[in-house]
C-alpha cells in the first residue's frame, strides 16, 4: 500500500476490451515519472459503458469521473491535474452525480465499480456481509417468510417467485440439498451477470450462502459460461478468499452451519441454461431436458432438492435480508417487485447497466438514459428478453418494464437485455436467424424444435427470395404454432416469437415488398 | 507387460509423443475423478493443457471415470467449445449474437473469414489462427465484439480487427 491519491482503472471484460490495462499501465508509468504518489485500484465498472474506461479520482473523500479515457490521454490528464481532480476536456464531475447513475436505484448492483471485486475489508466496509449475519440469526424458515415478502422474482427469465422456490427446497426432507446458481448468462444482450461476478463477486457468495441457511443446503455450484473467462477467475478467486477468511466453510460465520461453493465451467451450449438441462450438465452429462415433474426443487441435482437460481436472485437476497423486505419491495409497481437490472445494448449510444425500479416506460431507458441509437438514426426494433423473446416495435415502445405489461403485448423482460437495432435493419434477416440459432442450439430431444427450427429457415429463405410467398408465409405461421405448441422446452417452444414478432409488427420485411426494397437499402 | 497393466491395448501398442499425450490425459482424468460430476471438468482440464480434446482421451477417459465410451463422446460433441483437432496459435471468436448484429457483426464475420481465407471452424494453412463462431460475450454495449483467446475486444471494425490479427 502507498499513501498516494487513490486512482481508479476498472478491470471487467467491458473495460478491458476498450483498453483499460492500457490505460493503468501507463498511468502508473507517467505517475512515476512525474514522481507523483499514486495508489492505483482496479476496481469493477459502474456499467457507464459509453463512458469506458472511466477513470476516477478519490480527491478529499469525493470521486470524481473521467472518460472515455484511452492511454493517449493520460500524460494530457496527469499535466492538466489530475491527482487534484482539474478540470479537463474529459471530466465528467463526481462520478453519482453523473445524471445516468443518478437517476439509478442502485441495491443489487450498489457496490459494482465502487469496490475492489476481491477484497474482503472493503466489502465489509460497504456493508458487505450484513445480509448474511442477519441470516445466521434466523431460523430457516423466516429467512424464506422474508424473500418471499420482498416480492423477488426469479431474474433468469421465468420470473417465479424465489421465496415459493426456496419453500419448497426448505420442505423437502432430504441429507443432501443444493444450490445451483444459473451463471450460464446465455441471452445476447445480457451481461448484468458477468458484472456481478466480475465486479462483486462477494455478494454472490453471501447470496448463494444465505440460500443455504434458509434452505438446508450444503453445498453450492455456479455453473459459468465458458464465454466468461474472466468471471470464472474472479469467482474461483473469491471462493477462495472467502473460505480463508472463514465466510464459507464448516461454520459459517460462527453460525455452526456448514456451507461450501465451487465453479464449475459451463462449455458453450445455450440450451445448458435452461436449469435441468444445466443440472445436467453439472452432473456431467450432455445437456439434455429433463422432463418434469419432478421439479429440480423436489428431485434436482444428482437427485437431490435443488434451489436453481440466476446470479441477480441470488445477489439480490442480502440487501434484502440486510434491509428488510418491505424495503425492496417498496420499489417497483404491481407484481414486479423491486428492481429490474436493465443491460443497454446493441445499437446504443449510451449503453450499460441501468438499475431501477420497475414500471418506467421502456422509451425512457431507450431515449433518457440510452440516448437513442449509436448511429444516430431512428431506432426501429428492440430485442427485449433474449434470443427468444419478440422484437418490440417502435409503437410498443410506451410498455412499463414490468412482467404483466410486458407480457401483455407479446413480449417479455427475460434477463432484462434490451437489444437496439436502427432503422438499417433487415427484419427477415433477424426472424431468419432466429430459426437458425434454435437449430444451432437444439438439444435434439424432440422434433418440432429439431427439425422445426431447420425447415423454419428453409422457409424463410424461400419467403426472403419471393418463393410462393403466399403458402409459405403460411406454411412459416403454421410451423411456429407447431413449435410453441409441442416442444418440450422453451428453446423450441419459445423461438417462433421473435419470428412471430416479425410476422406481426414488421412484415414489410418479408415478403414482396422486402424483395423489392432490399437492393435500394444496400447501396454498395 | 504385467498382467496387471491398467493401460488399454491402444496404449500399449503406440509411438513415444503418443504416449506422453496420453499419460497426459490419464493423470488428468485420474486426478479429477473423485469430484461429482467429474467428466465435465475433466475435459476442460485436458483441452486447457492440450489445446483441444483428442479422439485418444475418449477411451481413456472413459476407463477411468467408469462410462461407455459412447458417453463420453456424446458429451464431448455436445458441447459447442469442446473440439476434437488441434487449434491453430490462437483462435479468433467472432460473436455472431444479435446485439453484435445490430452494430456490423455480419460483415465483421465475412471480413474475418476473408481476411483469414477460412471458415469457421479451420485454421489457416501456417497454423496461425482458428476461427470460431460465439454467441455472446457479455460485451455487448460495445459491440461488435470478438475475442483473441481469452482477450475480449470491444466496438471491432474490420480495421481494427486487421491490427488484432496482424
Ligand atoms: C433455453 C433457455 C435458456 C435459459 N438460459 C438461462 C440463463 O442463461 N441464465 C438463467 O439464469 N436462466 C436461464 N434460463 C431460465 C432457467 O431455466 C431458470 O428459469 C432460471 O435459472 C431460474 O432462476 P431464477 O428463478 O432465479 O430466474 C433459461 C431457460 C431456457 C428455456
Ligand atoms: S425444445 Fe429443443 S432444446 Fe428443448 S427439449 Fe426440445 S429439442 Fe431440446
Ligand atoms: S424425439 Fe421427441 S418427439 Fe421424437
Ligand atoms: S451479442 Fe456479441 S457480445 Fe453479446
Amino acid at each position: 500500500m502507498t499513501d498516494g491519491t487513490r486512482v481508479f482503472v476498472p478491470a471487467d471484460t467491458t473495460a478491458l476490451s476498450l483498453g483499460a490495462d492500457a490505460v493503468a499501465a501507463t498511468l502508473r508509468r507517467e505517475a512515476a515519472e512525474r514522481g507523483d504518489a499514486i495508489e492505483l485500484v482496479r476496481n469493477g465498472s459502474r456499467g457507464l459503458y459509453w463512458l469506458e474506461p472511466l477513470v476516477e479520482v478519490e480527491v478529499g473523500g469525493q470521486r470524481l469521473a473521467y472518460g472515455p479515457v484511452t492511454a493517449n490521454d493520460v500524460a494530457s490528464l496527469l499535466d492538466a491535474g489530475l491527482l487534484g481532480g482539474a478540470d479537463h476536456a474529459l471530466a465528467l464531475g463526481p462520478t453519482e452525480s453523473i445524471p445516468w447513475l443518478a437517476g439509478q436505484s442502485r441495491l443489487t448492483f450498489a457496490r459494482v465499480g465502487v469496490t475492489d471485486p476481491l477484497s474482503i475489508d472493503e466489502y465489509r466496509a460497504h456493508d458487505g456481509f450484513r445480509g448474511l449475519e442477519k441470516a445466521a440469526s434466523m431460523t430457516p424458515e423466516e429467512i424464506v417468510a422474508e424473500v418471499t415478502e420482498s416480492g423477488l422474482r426469479g431474474r433468469g427469465g421465468a420470473a417465479f417467485p424465489t421465496g415459493i422456490k426456496w419453500n419448497t427446497v426448505l420442505q423437502t426432507d432430504a441429507g443432501q440439498k443444493y444450490i445451483a446458481c444459473n451463471a450460464d448468462e446465455g441471452d445476447s444482450g445480457t451481461f448484468a451477470d458477468r458484472m456481478i461476478m466480475e465486479s462483486d463477486p462477494f455478494v454472490l457468495i453471501e447470496g448463494m450462502a444465505i440460500a443455504g441457511l434458509a434452505t438446508g443446503a450444503t453445498m453450492g455450484y455456479i455453473y459459468i459460461r465458458a464465454e466468461y473467462p474472466l468471471a470464472i477467475r474472479v469467482m474461483r478467486e473469491a471462493i477462495e478468499r472467502a473460505e480463508a477468511a472463514g465466510l464459507l466453510g464448516g461454520n459459517v460465520l460462527d453460525s455452526g452451519r456448514d456451507f461450501r461453493m465451487e465453479v464449475r465451467e459451463a462449455a458453450g451450449a445455450y440450451i445448458c441454461g435452461e436449469e435441468t438441462s444445466m443440472l445436467e450438465s453439472l452432473e456431467g452429462k450432455r445437456g439434455m431436458i429433463r422432463f418434469r415433474p419432478p421439479l429440480p426443487a423436489v428431485k434436482g441435482l444428482f437427485g437431490a432438492p435443488t434451489v436453481v437460481n440466476n446470479v441477480i436472485s441470488l445477489a439480490t437476497v442480502p440487501i434484502i435480508l440486510d434491509k428488510g423486505a418491505e424495503y425492496y419491495r417498496d420499489y417497483g409497481s404491481g407484481r414486479s417487485r423491486g428492481t429490474l437490472t436493465v443491460q443497454l445494448a446493441g445499437n446504443i449510444k449510451r449503453g450499460g447497466l441501468v438499475e431501477i425500479g420497475f414500471g418506467r416506460p421502456l422509451r425512457e431507458l431507450l431515449y433518457d438514459f440510452g440516448g437513442g441509437s449509436a448511429t444516430g438514426r431512428p431506432i426501429r426494433a428492440v430485442q427485449a428478453g433474449g434470443p427468444l423473446a419478440a422484437y418490440v416495435h417502435p409503437s410498443q415502445f410506451d410498455t412499463p418494464l414490468d412482467y404483466e405489461e410486458f407480457a401483455a403485448i407479446d413480449a417479455m423482460l427475460g434477463h432484462g437485455g434490451l437489444v437496439v437495432f436502427d432503422d438499417t435493419v433487415d427484419m427477415g434477416e433477424q426472424a431468419r436467424f432466429a430459426m437458425e440459432f434454435c437449430a444451432i442450439e437444439s438439444c435434439g430431444k424432440c422434433t418440432p424444435c429439431r427439425v422445426g427450427a431447420v425447415r423454419g429457415v428453409e422457409v424463410i429463405d424461400k419467403i426472403r427470395n419471393g418463393e410462393n410467398e403466399a403458402l409459405n408465409l403460411e406454411l412459416l405461421r403454421d410451423l411456429c404454432d407447431t413449435m410453441v405448441s409441442g416442444s418440450l422446452c422453451a428453446l423450441g417452444g419459445m423461438a417462433p416469437f421473435p419470428v412471430i414478432s416479425v410476422l406481426d409488427h414488421f412484415p414489410e420485411d418479408l415478403g414482396t415488398l422486402a424483395v423489392a426494397r432490399r437492393p435500394e437499402e444496400n447501396p454498395g | 507387460m504385467p498382467a496387471n497393466d491398467a493401460r488399454t491395448a491402444d496404449e500399449q501398442a503406440m509411438t513415444e509423443p503418443d504416449r506422453q499425450t496420453r499419460q497426459t490425459i490419464r493423470a488428468i482424468a485420474e486426478s479429477g475423478a473423485s469430484q461429482a460430476g467429474a467428466l465435465l471438468p475433466i475435459l476442460h482440464s485436458i483441452q486447457d493443457e492440450l489445446g483441444y480434446v483428442p479422439e485418444a482421451a475418449v477411451p481413456i477417459v472413459a476407463e477411468v471415470l467408469n462410462l461407455s465410451r459412447a458417453e463420453v463422446h456424446g458429451v464431448v460433441s455436445f458441447y459447442h467449445l469442446f473440439r476434437t483437432d488441434p487449434p491453430g496459435k490462437q483462435t479468433l471468436y467472432v460473436c455472431r449474437a444479435e446485439a453484435c448484429q445490430s452494430m456490423g457483426s455480419r460483415e465483421l464475420e465475412r471480413h474475418a473469414r476473408e481476411r483469414l481465407g477460412i471458415g469457421y471452424h479451420e485454421t489457416t494453412a501456417d497454423g496461425r489462427f482458428s476461427l470460431e463462431p460465439i454467441y455472446c460475450l457479455g460485451n455487448c454495449a460495445c459491440s461488435p465484439a470478438v475475442m483473441i483467446d481469452e482477450d475480449v475486444y470491444g466496438r471491432v471494425t474490420p480495421e481494427r480487427l486487421d491490427e488484432l490479427l496482424d
